[in-house]
This record gives C-alpha cells, sequence and structure tokens, in this order.
C-alpha cells in the first residue's frame, strides 16, 4: 500500500485528553445503558429490601442474566452489523434436545450429546448465514422461518425418538461440574461461561480489527464490500455465533435442569432482543458495544427478578420493562446524537 | 496537457443489463492532473457508468484499458487494487464510525501477531486526521469522533483524503457537491483541485454545470447512455452544456415559454400543468 502522504507542516494532533471526558463518555453506546442500570438496581435496591441485596437475591437476576446474556451478546453482534435473529429461540429446546436424547436417551457419552448439541447450533446459523447472504430476503424473515422449521423437527422427532416431548438427562460429575453447578449452592456456573462470552465477544468487537468490519457492515453494507470486507463470511460466521451461543445455552440449561422440554426457550427471542436495544445497540445496525450490551442485560434481569422482591404485582414488571424500553431508545438516540454532533472545542480552528 | 498518455480509458464500451442496453459504445480517456467531467441528468447511465469503471460492472462488449494496456476488473477490489478509487455522494458512508476507524475499514491497522493482532486505534486515528489535515481541513482534529458529526463537505474531504492516501490514481466522485452547500461545495472543489495539483486523475460526476466548469479540464455529457458531446474547458457556454444535459434544445424552449407566458400574464411565472415540456426525444 502506497503512502503519498507527507506529513509536512502538520501541527501537533496529541493533545491533552482533559475537557475531552464528556464527549468521550457522550460517544460511548454504553453511557445510557449505563444510567439505566444504575436507575434499576437504585430502585429495587429501596423497594426490595435486603432480600434484594443478599447474595441470594444477586443470584436471582444473575442467573437468569448469564442465560440471557450469552444469546444476547451474538445477538447483539449481529445487530450492530444490521442483521437479526430469531431463530435463537428454536435453537435452545433444539440443542437441549439433541443432548439429551444422545447422552439421557441413548445414554451414550456426555461429550458427543453436547458436541452433536452445538454442531446443530452452528449448522442452524450456517443455514441463516447462506439464506441471507444468497437471497435478499430480510433475516428478520429468514429466520423466522428457520425458527419455525427447527422447532417443528424438534417436536416431531423427540416425540418419535422419545415417545414425549420432554427428554431427561443425568449429567456425569464432571460435565455437571462445568456446566450444570451451582457455585456456593446459588451462583449458576454458567455466570462464568458468560464472563468468558463478554471477554472474547468484548476482544472480538472492540480489539480485533474483525469488530471494525462488523460496524462497517452494519454502517453500510455495499461500502463495506467495496473496501473490500468479506461481508458474506461475516454475516455467515455472526448467524454461526449466534446459533452456537444459543446451542450453548440450550446445553447449559439441559445441564441444570437435568431435563429438556420442547417449547423452552421462545422467551429468550424478545429477551435477548430488548437486552440488546436497552445496551443501546442501533436496532438499524452500525452502532452498539458489548459493554452496553452486559449492562442491557443486567438491567433487564434485575426488573425481571427485582419484582418479585417488591411488593408489586410480578405483572407490573413486564410494564417496568416496556416502559424501561421505549425510554432506553429515546435516551439512546439522545445519546447518539450528542455523539455525533461533538466536536471538540479546544484547538478545533488551529 | 492533451499529450499525457491516459491513466484509465475506456474504447466503444457498451453495458446492458439483459435486454435493456444502458451503456452504448462510450469511449473515454483520464489522464493524470486532469478532471474529467461527467455531466447527465438523472438516468443517463452516470452510475453504470461509474460502476463500470470501478470494477462494479463488467462491460459487455468494448475495452477497459489502464496505461495503455487491456484490462478486466475482477470486481470493485480488483480495482481498487490497481488504484481506482470510488467517492460516493455522502463521503464518508459509514456515519456512526469514528473517523479514524471509518478510514481503515478492511485495511486496519494491526499491532501483536497472529490471532493476538489487535486493531491499532491510535495509529489509526493520527494517520486519518494527518491525512485529511494535508487536504488543508484543519478543523478535524479528533480522530475519535464520528463521521456522523462532519459535515458534508468535511466527509467528501474525508474520504477523498482516503482515497489518496491508499494510493489511488484515479479519483471518480459521484456527486460531490449534490448534497451541499454553496460554501461547502466550494471547500469539495477546491479539494479536487488539490487532488488534480498532486496529479490524480480525477472523474468528476455532477448535473451541476457550475460545478464542473469550476475545476473541469475535459467534459463529457452523457444522454441516455451515450456520450452526446466530449469537449474541452471554455469551448462551450454554461447555458450550451445545460442544454445538451437536458436533452437538446429543451432547456432554451423551456426558458422562452415560461418568458413568453410571463410576457402576456402580467409578469406571472406559468404553472408547471401549463408548459408543455417535448420529451427529449
Amino acid at each position: 500500500m502506497a503512502h503519498p502522504v507527507t506529513s509536512t507542516s502538520t501541527p501537533a494532533i496529541d493533545r491533552p485528553q482533559s475537557g475531552l471526558a464528556l464527549g468521550r463518555l457522550a460517544r460511548r453506546p454504553e453511557s445510557g445503558s449505563f444510567l439505566g442500570m444504575i436507575a434499576v438496581l437504585l430502585f429495587f435496591g429501596v423497594f426490595g429490601g435486603s432480600g434484594f441485596m443478599s447474595a441470594a437475591g444477586a443470584a436471582s437476576w444473575l442467573n437468569i442474566a448469564s442465560e440471557i446474556g450469552i444469546i444476547a451478546l451474538p445477538i447483539g453482534l449481529l445487530m450492530i452489523a444490521g442483521e437479526l435473529d430469531i431463530s435463537v429461540g428454536a435453537v435452545i429446546p433444539a440443542a437441549s434436545l439433541t443432548a439429551a436424547i444422545i447422552s439421557g436417551h441413548y445414554g451414550l457419552p456426555d461429550w458427543l450429546g453436547i458436541t452433536a448439541a452445538l454442531g446443530l447450533g452452528l449448522a442452524v446459523g450456517l443455514l441463516n448465514g447462506l439464506l441471507v447472504t444468497r437471497t435478499s430476503i430480510p433475516s428478520l424473515i429468514i429466520t423466522i422461518g428457520t425458527m419455525f422449521g427447527t422447532m417443528g423437527l424438534t417436536l416431531g422427532l423427540t416425540v418419535k425418538i422419545a415417545g414425549s416431548t420432554g427428554v431427561s438427562l443425568v449429567p456425569d460429575p464432571f460435565t455437571k461440574e462445568i456446566l450444570g453447578d451451582y457455585l456456593g449452592g446459588m451462583f449458576q456456573v454458567t455466570i462464568l461461561w458468560w464472563v468468558v462470552f463478554v471477554v472474547g465477544l468484548f476482544w472480538l468487537l472492540h480489539i480485533s480489527p474483525i469488530g471494525n468490519w462488523i460496524y462497517a457492515l452494519g454502517g453500510d453494507k455495499e461500502s463495506a464490500r467495496n473496501v473490500g470486507v468479506p461481508t458474506k463470511r461475516l454475516s455467515i460466521g455472526l448467524f454461526m455465533l449466534s446459533g452456537f451461543s444459543a446451542a450453548f445455552v440450550g446445553v447449559s440449561e439441559v445441564m441444570v435442569y437435568q431435563s429438556a422440554q420442547v417449547l423452552a426457550g421462545q422467551s429468550f427471542i424478545f429477551n435477548s432482543i430488548m437486552c440488546v436495544v436497552i445496551g443501546g445497540v442501533l436496532l438499524t445496525g452500525g452502532f452498539g458495544s458489548v459493554v452496553g450490551i452486559v449492562f442491557g442485560t443486567l438491567t433487564f434481569s434485575i426488573v425481571n427478578q427485582g419484582i418479585y422482591f417488591t411488593s408489586l404485582d410480578p405483572n407490573v414488571g413486564s410494564v417496568i420493562i416496556g416502559v424501561l424500553l421505549l425510554i432506553a431508545v429515546l435516551t439512546n438516540d439522545t445519546f447518539r446524537q450528542l455523539a455525533l454532533s461533538y466536536s471538540s472545542k479546544k484547538g478545533g480552528r488551529s | 496537457m492533451n499529450d499525457k498518455p491516459a491513466i484509465l480509458e475506456l474504447k466503444n464500451v457498451n453495458k446492458s443489463f439483459g435486454p435493456i442496453d444502458v451503456l452504448h459504445d462510450i469511449s473515454l480517456k483520464v489522464r493524470a492532473g486532469e478532471v474529467l467531467c461527467l455531466l447527465g441528468d438523472n438516468g443517463a447511465g452516470k452510475s453504470t457508468l461509474i460502476k463500470t469503471l470501478a470494477g462494479v460492472h463488467k462491460p459487455t462488449s468494448g475495452q477497459i484499458l489502464m496505461d495503455g494496456q487491456p484490462v478486466t476488473f475482477v470486481g470493485p477490489s480488483d480495482a481498487q487494487g490497481r488504484g481506482i478509487a470510488t467517492v460516493h455522494q455522502f463521503g464518508g458512508t459509514f456515519p456512526l464510525m469514528s473517523i479514524g476507524r471509518s478510514f481503515f475499514v478492511g485495511v486496519e491497522p494491526t499491532k501483536g501477531w497472529g490471532p493476538f493482532r489487535i486493531y491499532d486505534r491510535k495509529r489509526a486515528n493520527e494517520i486519518a486526521v494527518r491525512a485529511v489535515r494535508d487536504f488543508g481541513i484543519t478543523r478535524i482534529d479528533d480522530g475519535d469522533r464520528l463521521v456522523g458529526g462532519l459535515s458534508g463537505g468535511e466527509r467528501q474531504s474525508l474520504a477523498i483524503a482516503r482515497a489518496v492516501y491508499f494510493g489511488a490514481r484515479v479519483l471518480i466522485l459521484d456527486e460531490p457537491t449534490a448534497a451541499l452547500g454553496v460554501k461547502q461545495a466550494s471547500h469539495v472543489l477546491r479539494i479536487v483541485n488539490e487532488a488534480k495539483r498532486r496529479g490524480l486523475a480525477v472523474v468528476f460526476i455532477t448535473h451541476q454545470v457550475m460545478h464542473a466548469m469550476a475545476v473541469g479540464d475535459h467534459f463529457a455529457v452523457l444522454i441516455r447512455g451515450a456520450i452526446a458531446a466530449d469537449f474541452r474547458k471554455g469551448e462551450k457556454s454554461r447555458e450550451e452544456i445545460t442544454d445538451l444535459m437536458a436533452g437538446g434544445e429543451t432547456m432554451a424552449d423551456l426558458e422562452a415559454q415560461v418568458e413568453g407566458y410571463m410576457e402576456t400574464h402580467e409578469g406571472h411565472p406559468p404553472s408547471p400543468q401549463v408548459l408543455e415540456v417535448p420529451a427529449a426525444h
């Protein structure tokens, strides 16, 4: 690559970073969701009493958060890239049942069931990715299609093989320990796996060069392709990542609850999208952050579980989440406008 | 300047999509340090022509030559690799990305090795800011700013600076001034002149004759996919060019009609329905 630009007469670019803090903060996609999280934490801290603040209270929402969180992260990346994935709702029970049928019903080794389940997730992701990149059908529609397909096959095959819509599985001690255990008797080991996903995807989106491609893909697919981003491979990879993550959650669910149900997982579709949107990801793509998605997931889970610690009717929780979603979108829009209009005053006209 | 060899040349290029012929027998030359203005109304085939130049479309027949050698572009990245850069109407097309990040999309500077290569934000920002400042846009000094926060002219300048930084020899500017105000547009025109001064071959697509005349050395008017006129600076007046673009004498006819109407109607202009504009053909 040629570098014909010579650096003549260029004033110093490095400037003191102070005085930019506010602008920098406003520019971050997670600013809004951080405020939201603090707000619900305070709210339930006050109204939820000591139960909410106790370790058991924290465990109740962290357990929920970890499962949604593992799915919300790749969904968030997909949304930043301008796509949606609804099929996760069917991949979770499909993966649970695959593991349960292979390792429980047929009594084969756990690793085989787990590998098959994760492979299934990757396969559905691959199918989604191929369909999205080879056709002009929106990913929303394609993944609704693959969701119903996966759901129907799961139900049909499970009934055919196992004779019922639920299959139980008793994992061996090692599998139980790494995937289905409770730390301190209350914190699901899934929380640690969530941390692994957060670190991995943070690296992918914010540190590795691939992250830049994801933003570019969501910003403008055609321009991204024109500047040499392998947009198709990237989309397929992201769909496979979300399929894999959904399968991972399916597997860890079956290890925790020791049984798999055909209709588990539907709630994850909307919940994961809500976590992502509350977390500041732009629905149309191109903007968002992993930290924001984590904040969004925590916010969602705190409201979801915190409501049980208050004297409020639990149904109010759904209302709060609905309102929260709208507030989140509005504040995130505001923050985004701030980020766009922000320009440094210092040295601006040198 | 006339005797300089052309960097990029189209020879009798035709392009059709299925049964629809879009480009007819286009022959063009783009020389280093020269601005070729492609003028044409909407639907005249400008976009198809640009995309053919940029390697997005392959000509159905005819030849593309670079430095006198026939070439076939495998795709847009191939054309880019050979030094043909396209800048679209809205410049930076990633409004929600930072200046540094959008500058290096697809060719991110990294540090570290192997699978642990990480995006080098500091270096990306530094290079991006310096490149655009060298084009005289001193208002840009922070590579973390979002592209969407820049003015239209600044975005265009950033995109042009980017193309030049990555070694572009031919710069295709697709309606760079169309969405801009007067001041911003003059900004961009200055940058076009700067690119020309640096020896780039510029293809400037526009339907604003004034902008074309401000920077152009060579003009080609495209009508219905064919080159209707091909002339050099100073050979035609603004009115002549406008008429050509509108498809012959239509513009002059229209003006005469309006004037005639106003004379007979106490100076009021006619409503659009009153005018019967003859079809372009």
